[in-house]
């Protein structure tokens, strides 16, 4: 299909008022993975006053556990978690900066408001597409909490990363 | 008494797993392909979910990176014995899953098994000499969606409706569509819950062979699809594939429905011995 837009990131809250709702874009550079277990040490270190394993401005955040990598390959299968298990974290992580969060299914209303008030984003990836993700991705750092196995934090690197405009 | 070598058992389950987490139902992969709808969005995200399971295939891929814990369904006659079942199965779990996601832990320190086991293993008694073992992956998306509802007589099959339609409303969009929407009704507790997961595993298309539960999957199927959340709900019309139900006989006083859904990645399949 046509009617793509590619986006780089990071995105701030200027690039991202261009956007609109049911937008399909291409995301293109960096992009961190967390999902339940590293949302709940990320939010402790914050209540601690503690060092974050990444700066949290304008960063995007991809609901991500993937499929460990195969030889020769970055990573491993890496589709969308369900966004709404993250929900209770979220909008202390959108008031800190965070300018987009990836993810599939429904938001509730504290994140949606965190959104709005924030100018922030929150996009669809497609459930189930992992294999597809996989080969958009280019480079896989592990940054943080690498006893959690596939709910570490890892640094992503992507290319061309079909996602749809949900919540602005 | 007919004797089934575990061995034998261990090293089949392991290439049906195997195969089942690279290669989701080849009849959902059609249906997406040859989608009709109106809405741009909903095509493309079933074009990117049949080019998914096409990249997957080809490379030997994980098709969702959620490979799921690991549901093992037995029926076993009563004149089969199978000395070291228990260990093969989990043992073939451990061996299938070594290059997969890890995605079992301890629910209260969330420490993780290591090898993706236990497996959830179910059996059914059953007369005779017959084997069979079913291997269905099941992942949080669409597990975490399933519902209980403890109905009474009186509600009836209006109130099954309204209970299976609750259920995708509330969490269709959360468990990946197009679904597959098994429904358990009957039996206790767990004897409907069972019973809905059994249903997932029944072929896309194919209907109950009752009558009356065929028309109600009919009419589930069509109300569920006019809901509009459509793939990856994005906004469509294709919301469920199938809607499959299963019944047991009840006590008099209870009407049990439980709705389990299944996201798209429908990974499962039986080995006969």
């Amino acid at each position: 299909m046509n009617g793509y837009k590619q986006l780089q990131l990071p995105l701030d809250a200027e690039k991202i008022k261009t956007l609109r709702e049911n937008d399909l874009v291409l995301l293109n550079g960096v992009m961190y993975t967390a999902r339940d277990q590293a949302h709940k040490r990320i939010a402790a270190a914050i209540e601690k006053g503690e060092p974050l394993p990444f700066d949290l401005v304008n960063a995007a955040i991809y609901y991500c556990g993937p499929t460990p990598a195969p030889q020769g390959r970055p990573i491993g299968s890496c589709g969308p978690t369900t966004s709404g298990r993250m929900d209770k974290y979220a909008p202390l992580l959108y008031d800190r900066g965070v300018s987009v969060t990836i993810g599939k299914g429904v938001r509730n209303n504290a994140v949606a408001q965190a959104i709005k008030r924030s100018g922030a984003v929150y996009m669809t990836a497609i459930g189930g597409a992992a294999a597809l993700y996989q080969s958009k991705v280019l480079s896989c750092e592990l940054i943080a909490y690498a006893d959690l196995g596939c709910e570490a934090v890892y640094k992503l690197t992507v290319k061309d990363f079909p996602a749809v405009v949900s919540l602005l | 008494m007919k004797t089934i070598d575990s061995e034998q058992v261990k090293t089949r389950l392991t290439a049906l797993i195997k195969k089942c987490l690279t290669m989701p139902d080849p009849a959902v992969t059609n249906a997406l392909e040859y989608l009709r709808t109106d809405s741009p969005l909903e095509a493309e995200a079933a074009r990117l979910i049949a080019e998914n399971n096409k990249i997957a295939e080809r490379d030997g891929a994980f098709c969702c990176q959620d490979t799921g814990q690991a549901v093992i369904f037995v029926r076993m006659g009563d004149e089969v014995y199978c000395g070291g079942l228990a260990s093969a199965i989990q043992q073939a779990v451990r061996d299938a899953y070594s290059a997969a996601r890890k995605s079992v832990a301890d629910p209260l320190t969330r420490v993780n098994t290591s090898d993706n086991t236990p497996a959830i293993v179910s059996v059914q008694l059953v007369p005779g000499d017959e084997f069979t073992i079913s291997f269905l992956a099941k992942g949080a998306g669409s597990e975490n969606m399933s519902k209980l509802y403890m109905l009474t007589p009186a509600d009836g099959t209006e109130g099954i409706i309204d209970a299976v339609m609750n259920a995708v409303e509330c969490g269709g969009r959360n468990a990946c569509p197009p679904l597959v929407v098994g429904v358990g009704i009957g039996g206790v507790t767990e004897t409907a819950c069972v019973l809905s997961k059994r249903a997932v595993m029944r072929p896309v298309g194919e209907r109950n062979d009752r009558a009356d539960v065929a028309a109600l999957e009919c009419e589930l199927l069509k109300r569920i699809n006019a809901l509009g959340i459509g793939v990856a709900a994005l906004g469509g019309n294709a919301t469920a594939l199938a809607v499959n139900i299963e019944t047991a006989p009840t006590h008099i006083g209870m009407l049990p429905v439980a709705v389990n859904l299944q996201c798209h990645s429908v990974r499962h399949g039986t080995l006969r011995f």
